[in-house]
C-alpha cells in the first residue's frame, strides 16, 4: 500500500493577497473553487505533481467563533509552520525578498542540519525553505 | 475581528519577529514599540495581553534559549552571556537560573544528550545509520 500527502490546507487572511507570495515561492495556481462567499485556491509545483497546497480564509467552512479564533492565531503568527525544500535556497530567498516578503531569517547553515531561510507569508504564516539534500 | 484589530495584531507579530531576529543586539522596549507603531506603555500592555508575557520577558526567554544552545556547545558562560546580547553577567545568571532551574555554570558542566536538543525530524535525519558507520558483525566463533 502506497500512501502520500495529496492536499495541504493553508489558512490565509486574504486569498488574492496570498497568491503572489506563493507564486514568488515557485508554486502556480492549479484550481480555484468557490462556494458561497468563500474560495479554495489550489497551488502546486511540477516537481511534486501529486501535492496541492490549498489556501482559504479562516471563516471558510467554519463558525464565526472558530473562524475568529483561527484568524487571531494566524495573525499573531503562532500557527504551525510550513517547510518547503528548494534545489537552490539562496535563489528562492532572493525571489521572495525581491517580491517584498517579510524576512524572518536570511539563509544560514544550521549547526544541526541543512542551510535554510524563513519568511512570513502576507497573513502571518511562517514559511521555512530548506536546501534540498 | 475588525480590520483595525487585525492590523494591530500583525504589528505586534512584527515586533515579536524583530525580537526573534535581533535578540543579540541591544534591543530596548521603545525600539520594539516603534516596530509595532505604538507607544512603549501601550505596546507592553498589548504584547502581554496577546502573547502572555511582557516584551522584555519574551526577549530574555529568547536570549536564555540561545545561551543554552551555546553552553551545550561548550561556549564559556561569559561569552554566551555576551553573545546573546546580555551585558550584565549577574542578571544573565539569575534570569538563566530562574528559567532553566539551574545556574549557567551547572548547566554547561552537565552532560547533554545532543539528540534531545535537536528538533525530532532533524534528530531522525542526523542519527540515521549509514552503511559506512554500521558496526561490523563479529566473526562467528569456530565450533569447538
Amino acid at each position: 500500500m502506497d500512501i502520500s500527502l495529496q492536499y495541504c490546507n493553508v489558512t490565509v487572511n486574504d486569498v488574492d493577497e496570498s497568491i503572489p507570495f506563493y507564486e514568488a515561492l515557485g508554486l502556480k495556481v492549479l484550481n480555484d473553487v468557490s462556494s458561497g462567499e468563500f474560495r479554495w485556491v489550489t497551488l502546486g509545483s511540477d516537481t511534486q505533481p501529486g501535492l496541492g497546497v490549498v489556501v482559504s480564509v479562516p471563516h471558510a467552512g467554519r463558525s464565526q467563533a472558530d473562524g475568529d479564533t483561527l484568524q487571531e492565531l494566524l495573525t499573531k503568527g503562532v500557527l504551525p509552520f510550513l517547510v518547503f525544500s528548494s534545489s537552490d535556497v539562496d535563489a528562492t530567498f532572493e525571489n521572495l525578498r525581491a517580491f517584498g516578503a517579510e524576512v524572518l531569517q536570511e539563509p544560514i547553515d544550521q549547526g544541526w542540519g541543512p542551510r535554510d531561510c524563513a519568511f512570513r507569508d502576507p497573513s502571518g504564516n511562517t514559511v521555512r525553505i530548506a536546501q534540498a539534500a | 475581528m475588525t480590520p483595525e484589530e487585525l492590523a494591530t495584531l500583525a504589528d505586534l507579530r512584527r515586533a515579536r519577529d524583530l525580537i526573534d531576529r535581533e535578540y543579540a543586539k541591544p534591543l530596548d522596549v521603545p525600539t520594539m514599540a516603534a516596530r509595532a507603531l505604538m507607544s512603549p506603555a501601550h505596546f507592553s500592555r498589548r504584547f502581554r495581553a496577546v502573547y502572555g508575557e511582557t516584551p522584555y520577558s519574551y526577549l530574555m526567554t529568547r536570549r536564555i534559549e540561545r545561551a543554552m544552545a551555546l553552553l551545550r556547545a561548550g561556549t564559556s558562560v561569559t561569552d554566551a552571556c555576551m553573545e546573546v546580547g546580555c551585558t550584565s553577567l549577574g542578571s544573565f545568571s539569575s534570569r538563566f537560573s530562574e528559567i532553566v532551574g539551574e545556574s549557567p555554570t551547572a548547566y554547561r558542566a552537565r552532560e547533554h544528550v545532543a539528540v534531545k536538543a535537536m528538533p525530532p525530524y532533524v534528530a531522525k535525519m542526523r542519527t540515521r545509520p549509514t552503511r559506512s558507520s554500521r558496526i561490523e558483525e563479529a566473526p562467528r566463533p569456530a565450533a569447538p
